[in-house]
């Protein structure tokens, strides 16, 4: 089973051909870095993705704190997971780094300021 | 009038690389200008990662990579000032600056770079037929609302365009509850890097409309409907192939132009592609001492290169104020075949460090060369499996191979 691919790893934006054969095993071509590997074989059985998103900020410059997610989501879990983070809210000072949601929805995920404010 | 040594207009990253380049090779009186009320230009709305990927070998959001420039901008101790609009530019290198606290300022440096990124092309630019009802927007003003103030500018969208800001918004708006019906673009290609197309339309299945535009729009107060077709190589209509959309709101994604509207008072050349300055391989525009980089010169793709491009600036500014660079015969650069424009236009006759060449190709290519030309001579030739306009292309070459042309001359060669 050959499949086209665009690496999202980077903005370099990668095209493969990944190749599975009937073992279960993944080979990647026109990646130019390892991490096309691993993304292929991800992408293939269970999708993630960097999930960035705002939450509120009191006394902050702005209205909203830039935040991400620490580890990759699972794709289908996105839209819950962003919902999830409405209640969040953070008072000025905030460091760049700092955990502002905790496990969220059960999921592991912890969200981290993306900002200093 | 007060003096400095450097100014530099726009704190984005370009002007901080530039001026933290300056700095680092001797240049001490240095003032940077920021019209916004903080340093890191459109980083900041920028929330989403894949920056930094170069110039840190990491995966960054916009606001990261910012921080990291302006932490580093603090403990340089370079003076600042936020909330400073630069309202006039003279060919000697004065300048004329307004902010809240010291009111109208008039300042001169020995050099000058121009760092102030740039624009999005409006609805007002792009000839939109139809009623005008609020609700049409730029895509990175809707980005600014939203990751900046929290406002959500509607609940059913259709973008026009596929540049990145208008597909990275397609998502954002999407994650924050909006119907996002689908992505117009005039080219049978994407205008947006491909990493964008599968993670931010394909991930939500938002469809792209390709060879497609907005004919009219519709509505009185508020956007009610679009109406959209397919159009032929001519870029013309098809008729009977308009398709409807009820929205509430049309974002643009129709590109990008170079803020210069302190060009012409200075007297600077514009070049009619890219549109920003005409510069040479130092970054000097044709007003000595006056340096340009990042998007005001010519619209990037990755903020890496904007802050190498700014570096470069900044370092050809220090030589400047130490009189060390020296005015030499100059070689052209020219688009050939296949290629929109080249930067820098320009290289001088003269001993220097390797040349880059930015540009951009004017279709899809797909296991092409890009040739480079010494006057008629093949000097180099490089495979490239796929080449997109979406994706700026860089070629380097050792300056001393090319000392004795009269011309550079970059083209795509087909099979």
């Amino acid at each position: 089973m050959k499949k086209e691919m665009v690496c999202v790893v980077c903005p370099v934006s990668c095209r493969m051909t990944v190749d599975m054969n009937e073992a279960g095993d993944i080979f990647v071509s026109g990646n130019k870095c390892k991490r096309g590997i691993t993304y292929a074989e991800v992408e293939l059985t269970n999708p993630t993705r960097k999930v960035s998103t705002t939450v509120r900020i009191e006394h902050g410059a702005h209205l909203r704190l830039p935040v991400k997610s620490d580890v990759e989501v699972p794709k289908a879990k996105m839209l819950e997971i962003v919902k999830a983070l409405d209640d969040v809210l953070v008072v000025s000072p905030i460091k760049v780094g700092d955990v502002v949601a905790k496990d969220v929805l059960g999921s592991g995920i912890n969200f981290i300021a993306t900002r200093s404010m | 009038m007060k003096q400095y040594d450097l100014i530099v207009i726009g704190a984005g990253s370009a002007g901080i690389a530039a001026a933290l380049k300056a700095h680092e090779e001797g240049v001490n009186s240095i003032l940077v200008l920021e019209k916004d009320k903080e340093m890191g230009g459109i980083l900041q709305q920028c929330i989403h990662s894949g920056f930094g990927v170069e110039m840190f070998k990491e995966d960054l959001t916009g606001p990261e990579y910012a921080e990291r420039y302006i932490d580093k901008m603090l403990a340089a101790g370079l003076e600042f000032r936020t909330n400073s609009l630069v309202t006039e530019l003279r060919p000697d290198r004065s300048l004329v600056y307004t902010n809240p606290e010291e009111g109208y300022q008039e300042v001169q440096g020995k050099a000058v770079i121009l760092t102030m990124g740039c624009f999005e092309r409006t609805a007002g630019q792009i000839n939109l037929y139809g009623e005008r009802p609020a609700g049409i927007m730029t895509a990175g003003t809707a980005q600014s609302f939203l990751n900046k103030d929290g406002f959500l500018v509607g609940k059913r969208v259709f973008i026009l365009g596929s540049g990145d800001i208008g597909l990275i918004m397609a998502r954002r708006m999407t994650l924050e509850g909006a119907k996002v019906l689908g992505v117009a673009e005039l080219n049978p290609y994407s205008s947006g890097l491909a990493r964008n197309i599968v993670q931010c339309l394909d991930d939500f299945e938002i469809p792209l409309y390709l060879s497609h535009t907005v004919i009219q729009v519709k509505g009185k107060a508020r956007l009610e409907e679009i109406v959209i077709a397919e159009v032929d190589k001519n870029r013309q209509p098809i008729p009977g192939t308009e398709k409807n959309f009820e929205v509430d709101t049309l974002l643009l994604s129709v590109g990008l132009i170079p803020d210069r509207h302190l060009t012409s008072q200075a007297g600077i050349k514009l070049h009619p592609r890219t549109g920003g300055p005409i510069v040479n391989n130092r970054y000097e525009t044709n007003v000595s001492g006056i340096f340009a980089a990042g998007n005001g010169l010519h619209v990037h793709d990755l903020v890496d290169w904007v802050s190498l491009e700014g570096e470069r600036a900044g370092a050809s500014a220090a030589r400047y104020i130490n009189g060390d660079l020296t005015e030499a015969e100059l070689i052209t650069t020219e688009p050939g075949k296949g290629i929109i424009y080249v930067v820098p236009h320009y290289v001088l006759k003269q001993e220097d460090e390797d040349v880059r060449f930015y540009f951009r190709v004017d279709n899809v290519y797909k296991n092409a060369k890009i040739n480079i030309y010494k006057d008629d001579e093949l000097l180099k030739s490089l495979k490239k499996m796929v080449m997109v306009p979406a994706e700026m292309e860089m070629v380097k070459v050792t300056n001393a191979d090319i000392l004795d042309a009269h011309q550079v001359r970059i083209e795509v060669e087909i099979g």
